[in-house]
């Protein structure tokens, strides 16, 4: 009995594994594999040797170390941020009533929206041209300050527009997160709290945000997972060659490696690619490890 | 501390906008809760107790009408100010906090001269959980303790404070039978050894009337009648609250006044001058109202016999009888030999067990017997 409802459980589960056998685990092994074969070439499947080349390779290559450094920089600047911003607009949203509607979907418009079509705003936004500096820029020396170029000018520049607009975007999925997360506290909780006088912010420290934080903690390691894989963000604000903006990522330089102007190395981009996933895994199981400390 | 409620009518708007209008549900609430007591607000699903119970706590603000505390018109303080401690029906414990932190929860809010050293807030949780015997969990969450053990921890909450008044909403319906009989009497002690003047809503009649010093029984946001509960259910003012008090419930019947004598269908079951008018009327008799008489006029259909132990209960039919289940329950002495060969059961009715309502308005209409049954 005992068997045969396992096998039937097997069975059951078997198109799911097949599925993820075939397009996830089998891409992912084989990634590891062409990681240490040098000079993989795809056109006639030979490669010259085996080794950890690959890997030193790319560590030591200078766009890899920029990309690396621009991804780190936006990771520890968007996801803190983004997510608390996003507390804040959500906790103003759940105490409004007038209008909530109208503004929780004013701030969810940007998911809707074609990332490249955000960008084109940005750019219209931010860019220098012939003919306009931009309307920041504009603002900026409407109020006496010096104008920058935020596209094509100095780096710091460059990261403020792209930290700004990855905020940006990923704003609305926390808000909508967040605000039914908020909507979901009992509302019992606050009537106790107001019986016994809690003032209001020991009442978002002591009561709401212990409630909500499992969603918290869901959006951060998410939120850090979809931060090491940006790419397209980049490329709709500065453009497919990345490496010259200086504004490549991990991903980028990945996508690079396979198919861009100086492509046609799959050994690099799959060690590339073996080292952000290990990235990536390391940061999951310390988010992971601290919040359930916490709990 | 006194509770007195005057006028108190509360309307909230009507989320159905085609209906349109207000809800009223509570209206021209007046009663007057000595100070001490353990008061039962009772009545049906929806009636309005728990939004009388926020009204004295302030969680809710009057459309009409005030509340005293004492002498102190509190209408217009806040809750927080009220000193009030609030049991829910869900008790509301904070889940990610222990039992010691919910229970010290209101003693950290306290600010000014009312602020506590670490040393008296530990001295206030620890009597606070010893009232209610729960001083040895106090390490637990929530979730790791069972109904019962929650409602303690609720209560322990709502009286560290030490309030002028107790409030508790439904406080036992989330437990099983058998608890709830035993954390009844438990509330009973603790108000008994607090002093502290307590409303407890309920809708089991049978829980107010057994630890209740007075009972308020509300019918559709209006308070029917008030008093002692053996008083109530003794002389209920409308055929709603005679209905609504006693286990077994009242049995009713479809019944009429004439000549001086109370018909049921064509038995004439009591006399007395007060039967002169003809009217149509209901008679409520009470289970225990029934004495089992071979001349009795109440001529019922023999249904079967329970022993209950210490009585036994007689369940028979009578065409007349309006209960929902159909069938009479009365109880009698286990001294009474019935012979269960019988198809028919005659009964003389305890005219203080019998109550006639007004067919139209179901108000009581009171009778004095003459022929001494
Ligand atoms: N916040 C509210 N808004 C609208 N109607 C309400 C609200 N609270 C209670 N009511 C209505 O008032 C009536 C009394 O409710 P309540 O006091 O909760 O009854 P009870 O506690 O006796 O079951 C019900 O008809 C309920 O639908
Ligand atoms: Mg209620």
């Amino acid at each position: 009995m005992d068997n045969r409802f396992r096998a039937k459980g097997w069975l059951y589960l078997l198109p799911a594994i097949l599925f993820l056998g075939v397009f996830m685990v089998y891409p992912l092994v084989d990634v590891f594999v062409y990681s240490f074969e040098e000079g993989f070439n795809f056109a006639n499947q030979s490669f010259f040797g085996t080794g950890s080349y690959n890997y030193s390779y790319v560590l030591r290559d200078p766009y890899f170390i920029q990309a690396l450094k621009n991804t780190f920089i936006i990771v520890i600047i968007t996801v803190p941020l983004s997510t608390l911003i996003a507390l804040l607009i959500s906790l103003g949203l759940s105490s409004i009533k007038p209008l909530r509607e109208l503004f929780q979907t004013v701030f969810f418009l940007p998911y809707v929206t074609n990332t490249l079509a955000v960008g084109l705003v940005f750019m219209i936004l931010f860019k220098k041209t012939e003919y306009s500096d931009g309307l920041i820029n504009i603002l900026i020396e409407f109020f006496g300050g010096k104008g920058v170029d935020f596209i094509t000018g100095p780096y710091a520049a460059k990261m403020f527009v792209m930290c700004f607009y990855t905020i940006w975007v990923v704003l609305p999925f926390k808000i909508l997160i967040l605000t039914s997360a908020l909507a979901s506290v009992p509302k019992v909780y606050y009537s106790a709290a107001e019986v016994d006088g809690t003032r209001p912010f020991r009442v978002f420290y002591k009561i709401t945000l212990p409630m909500i934080s499992p969603m918290i903690f869901y959006l951060v390691i998410t939120g850090f997972i979809g931060a090491f894989k940006a790419y397209s963000d980049e490329v709709a604000l500065f453009g497919t060659d990345l490496n010259s903006a200086g504004m490549n990522t991990i991903v980028g330089y990945i996508y690079d490696m396979l198919y861009g102007n100086s492509g046609g190395y799959p050994s690099y981009a799959s060690a590339a690619a073996i080292i952000l996933f290990a990235i990536v895994l390391t940061i999951t199981v310390i988010n992971l490890m601290v919040s359930s400390r916490r709990r | 501390m006194k509770i007195v409620l005057k006028n108190l009518t509360k309307k909230f708007p009507n989320r159905n906008k085609k209906v349109g209008g207000d809800v009223i549900a509570v209206k021209d609430f007046d009663i007057t809760i000595p100070d001490g007591m353990l008061v039962g607000l009772l009545g049906p699903s929806g009636c309005g107790k728990s939004t009388t119970l926020n009204l004295i706590s302030g969680l809710e603000k009057p459309t009409e009408g005030q509340v005293f505390f004492g002498d102190t018109d509190v209408t217009k303080l806040p809750a927080q100010d009220r000193g009030v401690g609030l049991v829910f029906q869900s008790y509301a414990l904070y889940p990610h906090l222990t039992v010691e932190q919910n229970i010290r929860f209101p003693l950290e809010n306290l600010r000014g001269n009312a602020k506590l050293t670490k040393d008296e807030m530990r001295e206030r949780v620890h009597k606070a959980a010893k009232l209610v015997q729960i001083d040895e969990l106090m390490e637990r969450r929530p979730s790791e303790l069972s109904g019962g053990q929650q409602q303690r921890v609720a209560i322990a909450r709502a009286l560290v404070k030490v309030p002028k008044v107790l409030l508790l909403d439904e406080p036992l319906s989330n437990l099983d039978a058998r608890l709830r009989l035993q954390t009844r009497e438990e509330i009973r002690r603790i108000q008994r050894e607090t002093n502290i003047t307590t409303v407890f809503v309920t809708h089991d009649q049978d829980e107010a009337m057994s630890i209740c010093d007075m009972i308020v029984v509300m019918k559709d946001g209006v308070m029917m009648q008030a008093g002692k509960p053996q008083e109530v259910y003794d002389d209920p003012v409308s055929l709603f609250v005679a209905k609504f008090l006693g286990t077994p419930p009242i049995n009713v019947f479809e019944g009429k006044m004439k000549d001086g004598k109370l018909y049921v269908a064509d038995d004439a079951v009591l006399a007395s001058d007060d039967f002169r008018d003809e009217r149509d009327v209901y008679v409520a008799v009470r289970p225990e109202g029934f004495i089992v008489s071979d001349d009795g006029p109440l001529v019922c259909k023999m249904g079967r016999i329970e022993v209950m132990g210490r009585d036994i209960s007689i369940v028979s039919e009578h065409d007349a009888l309006l209960n929902d289940t159909g069938l009479i329950r009365s109880i009698t002495g286990s001294d009474v030999v019935m012979d269960s060969g019988k198809t028919e059961v005659r009964f003389k009715l305890k005219p203080n067990k019998v109550f006639v309502f007004d067919k139209e308005t179901e108000e009581r209409i009171r009778f004095g017997v003459t022929d001494g049954q």
